[in-house]
């Protein structure tokens, strides 16, 4: 299954963010979109999500166009994973989860017997299931990235995507987030993530796609698109790459 | 502060039960416990009461009509102050935040200040509630903002304000010997004036409501969430806001032309459900009915019986509520548990 986006004009009703966009994402791959603040990564994001209605073009899903799914069905097939936030009231950790198993139910429905199974088996695949009765107010920041992405994975979705996923994550975690986005795309889902390290699209992504004043400037395997030259272009600060002698890995140092 | 929802239910009913006792037996003509017992057991059986006939008119139509009144605004101001709560992801949001008191103030005293009787009076108020929160729905909808949620309860203020203005000027206009004190009162919130004819009217719109946001209550979880959140959730915010403020504009409304204006319910029920069972709106929603239900009955006894004249609803829901809230307040800033 492909979500893609077709000759996207992507905004707001009182300003345009970007024209003539293209995107596509597969189920089984990693897309990073990368580019400077303001450049359109969000507004792109949730024109892929059905948040924004695009301005021209037409996101298709499967074939189909995103606009006439509904939002019920959307849900089942895109999950959106948000920057961890502290909500106003404190659920626990299981009730956030079993949000996520929502659009699986009717209008009046409650979680079901099956739908608390779902939740308690994405807890235990992110080894977060010792949290299940906590208050998710009262956990830290990268348990709750990992909540939240539990919650994405119980609606039970074709496709991942997340909004900076690794911001306000410490070191460690921001480790653990990758390896998560990786393995949800070996499980078959299609992921799509925005972030500012290129170092972290090298590590989890498959493709990269950069986004500069919502113009598209490059597009395609994070080997071939991520390099200085370009990095330096887009950022429009210098960079300074890095290889390891023994794996031959590369990073990039900004300044 | 996963705390168990039967536990929590069960002193939610224990509150209410208790409530209901002390309205029933404590006032000018004390009814004891067997009493009560008899007179209510007879109700039920069909069988002729052994209490004296003063006991069973004070109990089936003096306390009655008002107990249940009590109860049921007391239910309804909760349950509106919960779904509000979450439909504006603020703990300190309570019913009439979206002007439904307001208009139904205005409705009021423009029944009053045109003499129109007690059934007009309360047509008026209700119908008053309903279109000012209409309106501000309308405005804030057209406004076409990002946030809707902000600028929907932005719009609530200003609406608001104006309704106060009117109120206001009809206070100024009315007759300050007969229509300004009734105003006054009105505006203070009183169950004094209850009778049985009231219990329908107040009944319906109160038990629709409240059959809605219950039928509502997971979705009532979601909503709380941020916008965006929510609809890749798979709900469709709009639609469901609409039904959400509906219903609870519908029994503050009828609450409200019933008692007249009646604060702190709404704010204070919600959070101490919180405190007993947690943030999960389907246990939150039924404990919250009750704890308010309960609540109100206590300061409507108190409210005849404290003192040789009938104290203001309104009054005595804000003395006991604000020193109950900084309380509150104390107690919770880490989290709005």
């Amino acid at each position: 299954m492909t979500l893609a986006g077709r000759d996207l004009t992507i905004g707001y009703s009182d300003h345009v963010v970007g024209r003539d966009l293209n995107v596509a994402l597969a189920t089984g791959e990693v897309l990073a979109l990368l580019g400077p603040n303001g450049g359109g990564k969000t507004t792109l994001l949730k024109t892929l999500l059905g948040i924004l209605t695009p301005q021209a073009g037409e996101v298709m899903i499967g074939g189909r166009s995103l606009a006439r799914i509904s939002i019920g069905e959307r849900a089942r097939l895109i999950a959106y994973v948000p920057q961890a936030h502290v909500p106003t009231f404190s659920f626990t950790v299981e009730t956030v989860v079993l949000m996520g198993r929502t659009a699986h139910g009717n209008l009046f429905s409650r979680p079901s017997a099956h739908d608390r199974m779902v939740a308690a088996r994405v807890l235990e695949q992110f080894g977060i299931a010792q949290l299940a009765p906590r208050p998710y107010t009262m956990i830290s920041g990268g348990e709750r990235q990992l909540v939240l992405l539990a919650r994405a994975l119980a609606q039970e979705p074709q496709f991942v995507v997340l909004d900076e996923p690794t911001a306000s994550l410490d070191f460690g975690n921001q480790g653990k987030v990758m390896r998560e986005i990786r393995a949800l795309a070996g499980a078959g889902h299609g992921v799509l993530f925005t972030t500012h390290d290129p170092n972290h699209a090298l590590r989890a992504a498959d493709r990269a796609y950069l986004l500069r004043a919502g113009e598209r400037i490059a597009e395609g395997a994070v080997g071939a698109v991520l390099t200085r030259e370009r990095l330096e272009d887009l950022y429009r600060a210098p960079v300074e790459m890095l290889t390891d002698g023994v794996t031959g890995h590369t990073a990039f140092l900004p300044g | 502060m996963t705390r168990g929802f039967l536990p929590g239910l069960i002193i939610a009913l224990g509150v209410l039960a208790l409530g209901l006792v002390v309205a029933f037996t404590v006032g000018r003509y004390p009814v004891t416990l067997a009493e009560l017992a008899d007179v209510l057991l007879s109700r039920v059986t069909g069988r002729p009461s052994t209490a004296p006939a003063a006991v069973e008119n004070v109990v089936l139509l003096v306390r009655g009509p008002r107990v249940l009144a009590a109860v049921m605004v007391g239910a309804a101001l909760a349950v509106a102050g919960t779904a509000f709560q979450g439909l504006f992801r603020n703990p300190l949001v309570s019913p009439d935040i979206l002007g439904a008191s307001s208009g139904a103030a205005l409705g009021a005293v423009l029944g009053i200040y045109f003499s129109l009787g007690v059934i007009g009076i309360e047509s008026l108020a209700f119908v008053g509630g309903l279109v000012a929160v209409a309106a501000v729905y309308v405005i804030g909808s057209l406004l076409q903002a990002r946030d809707p949620i902000l600028v929907l309860v932005l719009t609530g203020v200003v609406v608001g304000a104006l309704l106060g203005a009117g109120i206001g000027l009809v206070k100024y206009l009315a007759d300050p010997y007969n229509q300004l004190p009734a105003m006054t009162f009105w505006l203070l919130g009183s169950l004094a004036a209850t009778t049985a004819s009231d219990l329908l009217p107040l009944a319906g719109p109160v038990a629709l409501g409240t059959v809605v946001l219950v039928a509502l209550r997971w979705r009532l979880n979601v909503m709380s969430l941020p916008e965006d959140e929510a609809r890749t959730l798979g709900v469709a915010t709009g639609p469901l806001r609409i039904t959400i403020v509906l219903a609870a504009t519908l029994v503050t409304s009828a609450s409200v032309a019933t008692s007249g204006i009646i604060g702190w319910v709404g704010l204070v029920a919600p959070h101490l459900a919180r405190a007993l069972v947690g943030p999960d709106f389907p246990r939150l929603v039924p404990t919250a009915a009750l704890l308010g239900g309960g609540y109100l009955l206590f300061i409507d006894t108190l409210a005849r019986t404290a003192a040789p004249i009938e104290i203001p609803l309104g009054i005595l829901t804000a003395v006991i509520g604000t020193p109950f809230f900084i309380w509150l307040l104390a107690g919770m800033q880490r989290t709005w548990s």
